[in-house]
This record gives C-alpha cells, sequence and structure tokens, in this order.
C-alpha cells in the first residue's frame, strides 16, 4: 500500500518540502510576531495602531486568498512600483518563497496575539526588581522580560505551529511541489485518489502527533523552574 | 489601478458571496446539531462510545481540510462503482455536495471539542441541583447542562464559525464559484490578478466582521441574565 506504483517516494519528497516550508514559515511568523507585539505593548501610538491593522485585516482574511493575492497579483505590483520609477522590469515569483512568506505573515499575527498575552503575563514586579537593581529599559527586557516570557508563549505557539503546517497544504494551489501537489500528481497517475490523498492524510496526523509530543516536551522543559505544588 | 474592472465584476461577486454564504450557513447548522452529539458521546464513560469520537476528532483536527476535500471529492472516485450501487454517486459527483460534507464534518469535530470544554465547564452544583429535582439523561442534557454549556463556549465557537467563513474559500479549489472562485476565474481571463483578489479579500473581510458582530451580539442575549443591569 505505501509504495502505491512507485510513487510513495514522491509522496515522501513532498513531505520533506512542506517540513522545510513550514520550518522557514515558523521562523518568519515567530519573528513578525514578536515585532508586531513589540509594537502593541510599545508607548508609541502610530505603532500600535499599525500592528492593530495588521492583526485586524491578516485574520479576517482566508488564507488562501492572501495566497493568491501574493502570488499573482505581486508581480504586478512590484512592476507597476518599477515602472513608477521609469524602470522596466519582468518580475517571477518563486512559489517556495511566495508561499512560505505568505503563511508566516499571516501566522505571525496569530503570534502576536500569544507573545502580548505572554509578556503581559510576566509578573510586573520582576521588571520592578530589575529596574531597581540598576539595569536600564533594554537590558531588563533582555535579562528579565523576554526570558521569562517564553514560558507563557510555549503553549500558544505551538498550536500555532500546527495550524502552520497544515495550512501549507494551500501552497500547492501555486504548483510546489508539497506533500499535497505530490499527493494530487500520484493519484492522477495511478488513478488512485483515495489511496494517495489517505496516505498525504496520514503524513499530515504524523506531523501532528510528532508536534503534539515535542509541545509537551518543550513545555516541561520550559516548566522546570517552576515550583508545584 | 483598474476600477472598472472591479465594478464590472461586482454582479458575479454578489453571486460568489450568496454562494460563500449558503456553503457556510449549511455546514454550520449540520454540523453545529452533530457537534453536540459528539460533544456529549465524548464526555461518556464508556470506552466505545467516546473512543470513536476521539478518532474522529483527531483524524478531522489532525489533518488539512483540503486533504479531507480531496479525500471526499476526488477519493470518492476510486468507490464509483460500489457508491453507484448503493445509490450514493449521484451526490458525490457533485462538486457541492462534497464541499458541504467535508465542511460539515470538518467543523463538526473541532466544534464538538469546544462543546465538550463547555460541557465540562458546567458548575457541578447546576448539575446536581437539576438531579435533585429528578431530572436525569435527555432532561438533564436539555435543561441544565447544555444551555449552561452553550454560553460558556459561545466565544470559542464564534471563532470557528469564522475559521469555517474563511476555510469556505477553499471550494473554490473543487471548481465551485463562490467569492475566491469568482476571483480566480474573472483573473484568469482578464490577468487583473491584484485588484480581483484585493476586492475578494476585502468582502471577506466585510463579512468577517459582520460574523463577529452579529455572535457578539447574540451572546450578549444568551448571557443577559448574567450582565450586571440584571444584578
Amino acid at each position: 500500500m505505501f509504495d502505491i506504483e512507485g510513487y510513495g517516494l514522491l509522496l515522501l519528497e513532498g513531505f520533506k518540502l512542506t517540513i522545510i516550508v513550514g520550518v522557514f514559515a515558523m521562523v518568519i511568523s515567530l519573528l513578525i510576531g514578536l515585532v508586531a507585539a513589540l509594537c502593541k505593548l510599545s508607548k508609541f501610538k502610530s505603532l500600535k495602531v499599525l500592528a492593530e491593522i495588521y492583526t485586524t485585516v491578516i485574520r479576517g482574511v482566508p488564507e488562501l486568498v492572501l495566497i493568491l493575492l501574493v502570488y499573482y497579483g505581486g508581480p504586478t505590483v512590484i512592476q507597476m512600483i518599477a515602472s513608477y520609477f521609469g524602470k522596466d522590469i519582468y518580475v517571477d515569483v518563486n512559489p517556495f518563497f511566495a508561499g512560505s512568506v505568505t503563511i508566516g505573515f499571516i501566522y505571525g499575527a496569530f503570534a502576536t496575539e500569544v507573545y502580548r498575552g505572554a509578556f503581559m503575563a510576566v509578573p510586573k514586579g520582576q521588571m520592578e526588581a530589575a529596574r531597581a537593581c540598576g539595569m536600564s529599559g533594554l537590558l531588563t527586557f533582555r535579562r528579565i522580560h523576554l526570558p521569562q516570557m517564553w514560558r507563557f508563549a510555549i503553549p500558544g505557539l505551538g498550536n500555532v505551529w500546527m495550524i502552520l503546517i497544515k495550512a501549507t497544504a494551500l501552497i500547492s494551489v501555486i504548483q510546489l511541489p508539497e506533500l499535497m501537489r505530490n499527493a494530487d500528481v500520484a493519484a492522477r497517475a495511478t488513478r488512485k485518489p483515495f489511496t494517495c490523498f489517505f496516505l498525504a492524510s496520514l503524513l499530515y496526523l504524523f506531523l501532528t502527533i510528532v508536534s503534539l509530543a515535542f509541545q509537551q516536551w518543550a513545555e516541561k522543559k520550559a516548566d522546570r523552574g517552576v515550583r508545584r505544588a | 489601478m483598474d476600477f472598472e474592472i472591479i465594478i464590472q465584476s461586482l454582479p458575479r461577486f454578489f453571486h460568489g458571496i450568496l454562494i460563500t454564504l449558503e456553503i457556510t450557513a449549511i455546514s454550520l447548522f449540520i454540523g453545529f446539531f452533530l457537534a453536540i452529539v459528539l460533544a456529549v458521546m465524548r464526555v461518556s464513560k464508556n470506552p466505545f462510545i467516546w473512543m470513536p469520537v476521539y478518532g474522529f476528532n483527531f483524524y478531522f483536527r489532525g489533518t488539512p481540510l483540503l486533504v479531507q476535500l480531496f479525500l471526499i471529492y476526488y477519493g470518492s472516485g476510486q468507490f464509483q462503482e460500489f457508491l453507484s450501487q448503493v445509490g450514493l454517486w449521484q451526490f458525490f459527483k457533485e462538486a457541492y455536495f462534497c464541499a458541504v460534507l467535508s465542511l460539515t464534518l470538518n467543523t463538526a469535530a473541532y466544534a464538538s471539542e469546544i462543546f465538550r470544554g463547555g460541557i465540562q465547564g458546567v458548575n457541578f452544583g447546576e448539575i446536581e441541583a437539576g438531579r435533585a429535582c429528578g431530572m436525569s439523561g435527555v432532561l438533564l442534557y436539555r435543561r441544565i447542562i447544555l444551555p449552561s454549556a452553550l454560553r460558556i463556549a459561545w466565544p470559542a465557537y464564534t471563532n470557528e464559525v469564522v475559521f469555517l467563513l474563511q476555510a469556505s474559500s477553499l471550494v473554490s479549489i473543487i471548481t465551485l464559484m463562490d467569492i475566491t472562485g469568482v476571483a480566480r476565474v474573472i483573473a484568469a481571463r482578464s490577468f487583473a490578478f491584484y485588484e480581483l483578489f484585493l476586492t475578494a479579500a476585502v468582502i471577506y473581510l466585510i463579512l468577517v466582521y459582520g460574523v463577529i458582530f452579529v455572535f457578539k451580539k447574540i451572546e450578549k442575549k444568551i448571557n443577559a441574565h448574567l450582565s450586571e443591569a440584571n444584578a
């Protein structure tokens, strides 16, 4: 069953690319989320509004529409901007790049809310104590606030990862040969669509199970310094 | 930006909005009742009842919706002969039916986990009081547990509804002409990609925040007796 007329390997290759795209997108969303969360918590009104617009808009538009918008609409916009400056260029967006950056950008909005909650969950007294010890604002953030925030963020970020990895299946729409796209190719070639897509779904399920186990391990590790009743 | 093409395609977008709302509403309606049944089964102590539901929920929450959609729409073709014999092929060959079926099963899985949390969050004193009044089984669920559980689960269920509305955009991949489908077809002909996808994005944005507004209103209504004005 796992061979499916020689197409089993194709699925595994797609699986590998799915993981790569997922990890790449996750790194982007972690970075964007951190920056946006700091903007939301900052004193500057304009940064706050900007981050608020970002999360509001992204969470109200389907991933598929955003992926299509970036992949098909992106080149046009770049060319328009270029021609505005009197340059005539041809842009071709790479599906890997368009897909993972878009997915990362979308889930950055979800990560923002996770980070914001985590930053606010760190007891205020900790930061006050650091300031009292003579640490500057930046040093307090780096030594006290940021390291302690992670403990509160890990469960939420784990959930973001698990939604994100499933969302990478949408990149198959722009022909990136990840798991879903390869399953589609195999399904057409072997005329066994159920077998191929079911195997693909089991691979996604496997990824979910491994992620759950990893999340539990990470939570335990992050909580090792906390006293339990 | 080419505004003309946007204005020209607005009537077709309007039709797309109707399809999106229709598919979402049907799936939500059936999924809601299915989810309640699944949630009640999920909190059962009998492993023969809760384990199948656990497996169902785990599969539908652990795999992408796109796979589920393809599994039902394309996958059913592998069993065409069997499905014709039992008279189900006429349903499975329709993209619309497959879209509604997969969205329904998907939302049922997510919503039943949300409702399970609601059921488990019901104050035990209420259940005890219900029992003391002589209620049990279905009556206890209908009068005491479910109304209370729904109130607890409502904010999370609102999120699920928004997710389903957005997820319904996937049906455009299996040829249905919802909002995304309309944008894709017109864009492919006119090459006005970013104008049309941007229009689609704006329409979704309005729909999503409209849905959130309505569900917040309902939330207020079902919690009216708990609000401070009545306290």
